[in-house]
């Protein structure tokens, strides 16, 4: 897997970077046959609040190599998140970043 | 029937649908509520009657039911604890959530006047969502779709196979249901996204 993408925090709103950094993981969502590309790009716009063309780059990595990592942080934020793509449908795991 | 729409002005979501496609789409939420609320996560075994009286802990092992599976993945694909205790943090909330989202939907057909027991033609229920009802409806329809497609066994790319079954086929059958229900969220996403 690469190297997970820079998280975007608000300056407000900045974790500690000492846990920040020794508590790296990752949220990552499965290509699943039944969930729609429009959908998926929907929630991650929602949800994480990212920009469409970032959505829509997430999405595509799902879609063409299965997986993607779409979130990094601490495990009890990561844990959150998958809490949250279960609620859309989404078939999300979480794992220690690389 | 022409799928959800933004109505130009008052902005709210709506769609119309024949008294069948309202009672079909009624029947499926319910069934998936049913699922949702009656049938065990996880056969739990219990020595001791009393001491499972006293169990009000969620689940934590993967559903028997291949629908609940998909429905509420492992996060934790390696680390089985781990997973126990995500499971049983959120298995229940997360039922909880769908089971009401799915309610939601049943109840916003029935307020646009689909009858109990639906008799006779011609029958038309409009429905009008305001936002947060409409991605309620959006996520509503993902669960639906999921558990539609778990019990047909749909995988990528296989749509001529579906396409070659032959019409009186159930399965084709479910499958076009299916199809219609993917139909009706991608215009949901499109009204939900339009301005």
């Amino acid at each position: 897997m690469s190297a997970a993408s820079p998280v975007e925090v608000e300056p407000t709103s900045k974790p500690d970077e000492i846990t920040f950094l020794a508590t790296p993981w990752v949220t990552i969502v499965w290509n699943d046959p039944v969930n729609l590309m429009s959908y998926v790009t929907f929630v991650f716009q929602k949800y994480f609040g990212y920009d469409k063309t970032k959505a829509e780059k997430l999405m595509m990595e799902v879609h063409e190599d299965g997986k993607s990592v779409v979130s990094t942080g601490s495990r009890e934020e990561m844990e959150r998140d998958v809490q949250a793509m279960h609620e859309y449908g989404l078939w999300a795991t979480m794992d220690k970043s690389e | 029937m022409s799928g959800f729409a933004r109505h130009r002005r008052s902005k709210r979501i709506i769609a119309n649908f024949t008294g069948f496609e309202a009672d079909l789409l009624r029947s499926l939420a319910a069934q998936l509520v049913e699922l949702l609320r009656n049938e065990a996560a996880a056969p739990v075994e219990h020595q001791d009657p009393f001491e499972a009286m006293l169990d009000f802990s969620g689940p934590t092992s993967e559903p028997d039911d291949p629908v609940l599976a998909r429905l509420f993945p492992t996060a934790y694909p390696e680390d089985e604890e781990a997973a126990s205790e995500f499971r049983r943090f959120t298995e229940g909330s997360l039922r909880d959530g769908k089971a009401d989202a799915a309610c939601v939907v049943i109840d916003v057909l029935e307020d646009a006047g689909l009858p109990p027991e639906l008799t006779g033609d011609g029958l038309m229920i409009d429905v009008e969502l305001d936002e947060p009802t409409a991605e309620t409806w959006m996520r509503s329809f993902t669960d639906l779709r999921l558990a539609l497609a778990t019990r047909l066994g749909v995988e990528e790319n296989d749509e001529d196979y579906w396409l070659s079954l032959p019409d009186d086929d159930p399965r084709s059958q479910a499958h076009d249901i299916y199809d219609w229900v993917g139909y009706l969220q991608e215009t949901l996403i499109d009204a939900l996204t339009s301005r």
